[in-house]
């Protein structure tokens, strides 16, 4: 998963006194709809990270809801599992749900 | 302040209106005998110069999401000066818009307090000046919500919501201020040292505030005190700084007496509203 170009032993990671945490930011756009990552603030703690993403997220209106997380508690897949993991589901018609009828007066589907 | 919404159909005529109303009708502080005016006058110039002060800030906080975060405190600020000050022109019945009062008065006519004009400092300085403000301008506005005035008790409560959330901001870096790295403590207690004399002014209620508050649309700024000392010292204490001895009390702002300070900031703040009286953008 490296990028780094052969020979550079030199990680470009920046010194850790001097940036603060990394916090992952999920708004939600009015009652009922999902909680949709916004994007990500640096703060201190977690009062320090709801403020923040209120400033950058919400300050524009229409938002209800705010979920901040720490960065560091999201697992992610790796991109080489990308195949196992999710090229199966795309050869198997069968899977999806398109032969249902969905019922009118239905939303959000 | 509302130059953008200004429409330009008119032609010069209304510009040439405007400009004429704009014109102060003294060159001295001459306080209104009208208690109201002077009141409005007080509420809107305290956010007018504070929002300003902040607004300095833009493109040179210390990380990204507090240059949006003072941005944003700044921008509510000003908006609530706006409307106060558009409130303020009616009641005075001269035909100046919130703009005229905004950018056409000299330093001595402004009646903001002392505390709100002092430049920014350093981040300390400016967060402690917030601080202090905003732990005032939350009870302030508790009372002014329920003015008899139903315009200016509808400002205050749109303004209300606003102000805890600034109170919250300020309150929270107070605390990793004061309770931060030896630097940031020696900073913030020497901001909340430097500052501390100039919150007396926030207390001091003369006539003007005494003959708007009965008639129910103003506040009796000394009866804020003890609410206010209680809240400040809460937070003061948890930021582990220690609360400054009172003693030497500046004061003067309302009745337009000021710091040099303010007429520096004016002169920025007014300089392309001048140049182009009446001009939209």
């Amino acid at each position: 998963m490296s990028n780094e170009t052969a020979g550079s032993t030199t990680a470009a990671t920046p010194p850790a006194d001097t940036q603060w945490d990394l916090w992952e930011v999920f708004t939600q756009e009015g009652e009922g709809a999902p909680h949709e990552h916004a994007g990500s603030v640096h703060a201190t703690t977690a009062e320090h990270a709801m403020q923040n993403a209120r400033d950058v997220y919400a300050r524009r209106g229409k938002v209800v809801s705010l979920w901040v997380v720490p960065t560091t508690a999201i697992i992610a897949s790796a991109p080489s599992d990308a195949g196992p993991l999710f090229d199966p589901a795309n050869d198997k018609a069968y899977r999806h749900p398109q032969f249902y009828k969905v019922p009118r007066g239905v939303r959000g589907m | 302040m509302t130059a953008g919404k200004r429409k330009t159909g008119d032609g010069n005529g209304a510009s040439a209106d405007w400009v004429a109303g704009a014109r102060p009708s003294t060159a001295t502080s001459g306080i209104s005998d009208n208690p109201f005016f002077e009141h409005l006058l007080r509420l809107g110039d305290d956010r007018l110069v504070l929002g300003h002060r902040l607004s300095e800030w833009c493109g040179h906080a210390p990380i990204l999401e507090e240059d949006i975060a003072l941005a944003n405190i700044a921008l509510d600020l000003i908006g609530q000066a706006s409307l106060l000050l558009k409130l303020a022109g009616e009641v005075e019945g001269k035909g100046r818009s919130e703009d005229a009062l905004a950018y056409f008065r000299d330093a001595i006519e402004f009646r903001n307090a002392q505390l709100v004009e002092l430049p920014n400092g350093d981040f300390a300085m400016t967060i402690v000046r917030q601080f202090l403000f905003d732990a005032w301008d939350v009870l302030m506005l508790e009372r002014l919500a329920a003015a008899t005035n139903k315009t200016l008790a509808g400002i205050a409560a749109k303004a209300l919501k606003e102000a805890r959330y600034h109170l919250r901001h300020s309150a929270e870096w107070m605390r990793m201020l004061g309770d931060g790295t030896p630097e940031s403590h020696r900073r913030a207690q020497r901001a909340l040292d430097d500052l501390w004399p100039y919150t007396a002014e926030l207390f001091i209620t003369d006539d003007v505030d005494r003959q708007a508050a009965a008639a129910g649309s103003g506040v009796d700024v000394e009866t804020l005190r003890d609410s206010w000392r209680e809240s400040v010292t809460r937070v003061i204490v948890e930021a582990t700084l220690a609360i400054p001895k009172d003693g030497f009390a500046p004061r003067g702002g309302r009745t337009g007496r000021h710091t040099e300070h303010l007429g520096r900031m004016l002169a920025d703040m007014q300089s392309l509203a001048r140049a182009h009286p009446g001009a939209s953008w």
